[in-house]
């Protein structure tokens, strides 16, 4: 019999070199970096021959893999204030932290707690998302971030803001983690936003953990707002409690290639949860959001919306898989993905799907993908409106409706901003 | 105002409109009435210029000037208005927003300076008071939800508030009660002046007791067959089409 070594590319070969030189003198114990990067290595990169990345050639797209940053030496600039309490994160490493924080909250570096050890590191790594190569190689390089804290029972009510900012003229690599531990009955707003340099390949790679106590609420909203050459990977992991109410919002503009990757695990019963996304994506952009909802307990909720306009030659992929395990009775999960498509050679790839394997269960999922509505945009332009301006007030209305699912403030107020600006330039063209 | 001149019109191969000639003086309310299938909506829409539409032959003329090249929006804002017979409901934009993106859109069209929100504000409250449109359904996402009654009315607002030379009114009168039927036909009572003219397409007298018409249409098979006054609509209320049917063949 032949054995069939499959030939590594560039980029895996960079990265089995990279992990060699800095699995020692990154921070914390080897032990566990060295058996998530032998987890990744089974497989290497994955390509479109691997179901999950289907539509997502990611060993076709990753040419090499870039060097990690380093520290950088000065803070940069581009950051959105959203009038909240501020963590900065710069190429994969905390610039700096609030002065000071809402009573009830704690902070402390992942590099700290890696190198000094901490009690919340045996929540870090998400079984769901185990063999996962985005998952798998954030562990193996991560190289800072965040561990929060919020006390039970408190309720934070200003928002957090969690702002990840890359700088750096070549490209480069970033591997970021944050762990976010929501005590029981607690309460808190967690904002993301995510930026950098236009017309370098960076490849930011970062994970957030997001673990609810019982009857915990959280209200997370994130904005990819990267630079358009970037390839960008995210993985955000949910564990939800017992009665557990959790809104996920992921707004989409930047990147050249991004892939946003939801686990979402209901773990204690009739836990509640909104998972919703929208993007704009033009050029030859490609944006995949890919889910994976696990209904461990009875009686959960949960609702997933996504909202994909795709222009040019771009392409929006939405994976999103429901599963309801044999005790997950009463579980009810809808999922709805539509996609509006503005240019002849813009696709969308929507691949929902249902394992169930309880048998009292409300489940349903839907997908659509067309091009605007020619009755309607008619309609608009017999009272006066140009096409263009038609046009944009029925995509604002189509991702609108996400934008309304994002509870704090100036969040959606970022997210309309970035709405607005881009119909404005599509208008232009 | 307006002339229409040998319109050949198809759609998907099929002859609708077939050589139909009808000029609106200024000022002038013209009722067209004919049976269903006749093209009434057809033309209609020709006129305000959709896109599914193959005009094969002839000219519509508005203040002399040709409009079938013209873009929808470029129709509008030289003073085309069609109320829809089915209004459409448009989900996520709401009632103001698009009133204003409208009104503005006309304006800058026509080189005026976009609207202050107070001037627009008041414009809108006063014109949904007369035709009875209450503060919930403008706060609404546009015609979602609203009744059949209250598509029509709003399909009136935005007559009232364009301000338009040549208003097509597609069987505004279905799915009105008595009562709404009575305020609309006051709205665009309201509206008639000497610089604006109306073409209403309907299928009851009962409409044009209160509009009460200059002249009156018989559309058949793509064509009018017979023009008159409004003693006209009273004959075909008692009469039926069975006389016109056969005229267009
Ligand atoms: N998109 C289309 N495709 C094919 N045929 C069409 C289309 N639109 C209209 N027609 C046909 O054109 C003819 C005229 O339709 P139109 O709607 O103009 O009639 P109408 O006079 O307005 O009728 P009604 O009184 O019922 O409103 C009908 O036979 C109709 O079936
Ligand atoms: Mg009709």
């Amino acid at each position: 019999m032949a054995i069939v070594t499959p030939m590594k590319t560039p980029a895996e070969t960079s990265l089995e070199g990279a992990f060699a030189r800095l699995r020692d003198t990154l921070p914390g114990a080897a032990a566990e970096r060295r058996a998530a990067f032998a987890r990744y290595a089974e497989r290497g990169l994955p390509h479109r021959r691997v179901e999950e990345w289907k539509y997502t050639d990611l060993r076709a797209a990753l040419r090499d893999a870039a060097p990690l940053a380093e520290r950088p030496a000065a803070v940069p600039a581009g950051a959105p204030d959203l009038g909240a309490p501020r963590f900065l994160i710069a190429n994969g490493h905390v610039l700096s932290a609030p002065a000071s924080l809402p009573a009830g909250v704690t902070a402390v570096s992942l590099r700290e707690a890696l190198t000094a050890g901490h009690p919340a590191l045996s929540a870090l790594g998400d079984p769901l998302a185990a063999g996962n190569a985005a998952v798998e190689l954030n562990t193996a390089f991560m190289t800072d971030g965040i561990i929060l804290t919020v006390e039970s029972g408190v309720t934070v009510t200003e928002p957090l803001h969690l702002a990840f900012v890359n700088e750096g003229s070549q490209p480069f690599a970033t591997a970021a983690r944050v762990l976010v531990m929501v005590g029981g009955g607690a309460s808190v707003t967690l904002l993301e936003t995510h930026q950098g340099p236009a017309g370098v390949a960076y490849q930011p790679n970062t994970m957030v953990e997001i673990v609810a106590g019982d009857g915990a609420r959280v209200d997370h909203a994130r904005l990819n707002g990267e630079g358009d050459a970037a390839i960008v990977l995210s993985s955000l992991s949910l564990r939800l409690g017992r009665e557990t109410e959790l809104t996920s919002v992921n707004g989409v503009f930047g990147a050249a290639l991004s892939r946003h990757q939801v686990f979402a695990t209901f773990a204690g019963e009739s836990a509640k949860a909104s998972i919703n996304g929208l993007a704009l994506l033009s050029r030859t952009q490609h944006a995949d959001s890919t889910l994976v909802v696990d209904h461990a307990e009875p009686g959960g909720e949960s609702r997933e919306l996504f909202r994909t306009v795709v222009d040019d030659e771009a392409a929006g992929v939405f994976q999103g898989k429901i599963i309801v395990r044999q005790k997950a009775q009463k579980t009810d999960g809808r999922m709805m993905s539509g996609a509006l498509l503005l240019g002849e050679a813009s696709a969308m790839y929507n691949k929902p799907e249902l394992e169930i394997f309880a048998d009292d269960v409300a489940c349903a999922h839907g997908a659509t993908c067309g091009a605007l509505d020619e009755d309607l945009l008619f309609y608009l332009m017999a009272r006066g409106l140009p096409k263009p301006e038609a046009e944009a007030l029925l995509l604002q209305a189509f991702v609108g409706e996400v934008v309304e699912t994002v509870s704090n403030e100036a969040m959606r107020e970022v997210l309309t901003g970035r709405i607005e600006s881009w119909l404005k330039a599509r208008a232009a063209r | 105002m307006i002339e229409i001149r040998n319109l050949v019109v198809e759609i998907e191969g099929q002859r609708i409109l077939d050589g139909l000639n009808l000029t609106v003086k200024d000022g002038e309310v013209a009722a067209i009435m004919g049976p269903n299938g006749s093209g009434k909506s057809t033309l209609s829409y020709v006129v305000a210029g959709r896109e599914d539409y193959e005009v094969l032959d002839g000219e519509v003329l508005l203040n002399g000037e040709n409009i079938l090249e013209m873009a929808p929006d470029e129709r509008a804002a030289a003073g085309v208005f069609l109320a829809f017979q089915y209004p459409l409901e448009i989900p996520g934009v709401g009632t103001m927003t698009f009133l204003k993106a409208a009104m503005n859109a006309q304006r800058r069209h026509r080189g005026e300076p976009e609207l202050a929100t107070a001037d627009f504000m008041k414009r809108v409250n006063n014109a949904a008071e007369g035709l009875g449109i209450s503060k919930d359904m403008l706060k609404r996402a546009l015609n979602v939800g609203f009744s059949g009654g209250e598509k029509k009315r709003m399909e009136i607002l935005q007559m009232a508030l364009l301000q338009p030379a040549f208003c097509i009114l597609d069987e505004t009168d279905s799915g009105l009660d008595i009562d709404a039927l009575k305020i609309v036909a006051d709205g665009v009572n309201a509206l008639r002046s000497p610089d604006r003219s109306f073409l209403v397409i309907t299928h009851y007298q009962r409409l044009l007791n209160h509009i009460v018409p200059d002249t009156v249409h018989v559309m058949a098979k793509g064509r009018i067959v017979k023009s008159g006054g409004k003693e006209l609509a009273l004959e075909l209320e008692a009469n039926g089409y069975a006389d016109y049917r056969n005229l267009a063949a």
